[in-house]
């Protein structure tokens, strides 16, 4: 399970990028996310796509979720919310 | 504003019912308009509601009508109920409109609690009765409006207001005979009604427990030659397979926006026919009518009115003054129906580009973007140009970066192709993210694209929006 929500993550990161001429800047965990090249609307497209792909959404279950910084929180965000 | 002395509806179709074809056909029952000024479908009566206020209020459409026919004239107000009206709602109304008689096919002891003075059974069979109408009377008409949920609203015309046909119609010679797919007892429907019976024709009532494929074939057996509907009625005609069971003359859109698409689709399928898209609404009454075969309307349009109709844009939204406009809100005084100089503000949004106002959406339905606003009617114009999309509904999704996106769910015109539906579906996604990327702002794109076997549409004919 880990592994399918960690790739379906890198794989919308990297056709967003591509959708919104961006150029996205290598995926590591300890990339910060504003670092990575996407902008806000570019998230807020990988958060609707992974809510389809992944058939959840993390951010609508908890209110004051605070968004992560690194792409490694943002990774571990979604895996936690999967368990 | 003045009721003007136009003829009672009764008056107009003895004094045009000559020919004895004319008629009005509903899926099981049909009447002829000749039998109708020798009769009565009140129980002979009529006389009993002069000077009241009529709650009308019937299961079966044909009843309806019929018993529009003859109270216009005899009574002082006539409140039209849609076919959808909530029982719980109706003592209000009764209340709200001063109702003092109710004409219904429902059975008299589900009225006996609401304390009407009278009950009068309507049906949609003439009983042969010698009828004296004595002095007619201008009627009040009360209509609902459309697209309101909880209390209902109602707005006062009269026959005159609502019968005024803009261009359009027009006489062919010959028969006219009048279809739609809009119930008479809401104003898209009555307004064809209206036009039937004072206009010579005959009308083909539609009916929700009807298929769309049979109730086209229905139409084309009685040899319809004018036709209404919204886009989403007119998309839903072209689904069923049976659009070509019907070879109108005229083709008229509203309640909706018409895009190109669903225009073209029409020219193509109704080659020889005219082809309008209209505004109207139970308010602001009938707006204006566009045949030039392309969606949006001529900016000249707002400098020349046509019969009388006054348009301008304030606020963004298009404002209609005319002597078809609905004259005030019963019972809603807090509201006014038009403003200071007497304009109806429709709340929809229309854009200036290159001569042509085109409708982008409605005041309250905009969806915010990280600040950034996006009507969903804009995005739906461009998905509805691909070919393969029959239709489509774009709505807002709870984001927690942007506040919100615009996600979208769209019906396919056919299944795809053999092969793996959904890889076929995937193709049809991307080209359609593709339209909306080239002609779109990065913001309005759909973040997300659903492909879902049908969308709801209301009881009024129109696609359901969230908030609506």
């Amino acid at each position: 399970m880990s592994d399918s929500v960690r790739s379906t993550i890198v794989s919308q990161f990297g056709q967003v990028a591509r959708e919104q001429n961006r150029k996205l800047a290598p995926l590591s965990d300890d990339l910060v996310l504003m670092d990575s090249g996407l902008d806000s609307l570019c998230f807020a497209i990988v958060v609707a796509r992974l809510e389809d792909a992944l058939g959840f959404d993390p951010f609508g279950v908890t209110e004051d979720a605070r968004f992560p910084v690194t792409l490694g929180d943002f990774i571990k965000f979604y895996e936690d919310a999967a368990k | 504003m003045p009721q003007n002395d136009a003829m009672s509806l009764w008056e107009s179709l003895s004094a045009s019912a000559g020919h004895p074809g004319r008629g009005i056909w509903a899926p099981t029952s049909a009447v002829r308009l000749h039998d109708l000024l020798a009769g009565s479908t009140l129980e002979g009566r009529l006389e009993e509601l002069r000077g009241r206020s009529a709650l009308i209020l019937a299961r079966d459409q044909l009843a309806a009508a019929l018993a529009l026919t003859q109270i216009d004239g005899i009574a002082r107000r006539l409140v039209l109920c849609p076919p959808d009206l909530d029982a719980q709602h109706i003592p209000y109304v009764m209340a709200t409109a001063a109702v003092d008689a109710v004409v219904s096919d429902l059975e008299p002891a589900d009225f006996a609690a609401l304390g009407a003075e009278r009950f009068i059974q309507c049906s949609s069979a003439v009983t042969p009765a010698a009828i004296s109408r004595g002095k007619q009377r201008p009627t009040e008409w009360v209509l609902f409006t459309s697209g309101t949920s909880g209390t209902p609203k109602m707005v006062s015309h009269s026959l005159s207001s609502l019968a005024g046909a803009i261009e359009g119609g027009g006489s062919l010679g010959g028969a006219i005979v009048w279809s739609t797919f809009y119930d008479i007892r809401r104003y898209g429907g009555l307004q064809i009604f209206l036009r039937a019976l004072l206009g010579g024709g005959s009308l083909v009532l539609s009916s929700t427990e009807e298929a769309t494929a049979d109730f086209l074939a229905r139409a084309g057996s009685r040899a319809v030659t004018h036709m209404t509907g919204t886009p989403s009625h007119w998309r839903r005609a072209l689904m069923s397979g049976a659009a070509r069971r019907i070879a109108p003359h005229y083709v008229r859109l509203s309640g909706e926006i018409a895009d190109q698409a669903i225009l073209d689709n029409l020219r193509e399928t109704y080659a020889n026919a005219r082809i309008a898209h209209a505004f109207a609404s139970t308010e602001a009454g009938v707006g204006f009518e566009v045949e030039d075969g392309r969606a949006g309307i001529p900016a000249n349009q707002f400098s020349h009115p046509l019969g009388g109709v006054e348009l301008k844009i304030e606020d963004g939204s298009l404002r209609i003054r005319s002597a078809r406009t609905a004259m005030c809100y019963i019972g809603n005084e807090s509201t006014a129906l038009v403003d200071a100089d007497g304009y109806v503000d429709t709340g929809d949004i229309l854009e200036l580009k290159s001569g042509r106002y085109y409708f982008i959406g409605r005041r309250g339905g905009i969806i915010n973007v990280g600040g950034l606003k996006v009507h969903p009617e804009e995005v739906e114009a461009v998905i509805n140009r691909h070919p393969r999309v029959q239709m489509s509904l774009v709505k807002s999704r709870k984001n927690p970066v942007t506040g919100a996106v615009v996600v979208a769910e769209i019906v396919l015109k056919s299944a795809p192709a053999p092969g793996d539906p959904t890889v076929e579906n995937a193709g049809v996604k991307s080209e359609i993210l593709e339209d909306c990327q080239r002609a779109l702002a990065a913001h309005k794109v759909p973040a997300a694209i659903r492909i879902v076997p049908y969308l709801d549409v209301t009881p009024s004919g129109k696609v359901a929006r969230p908030n609506a």
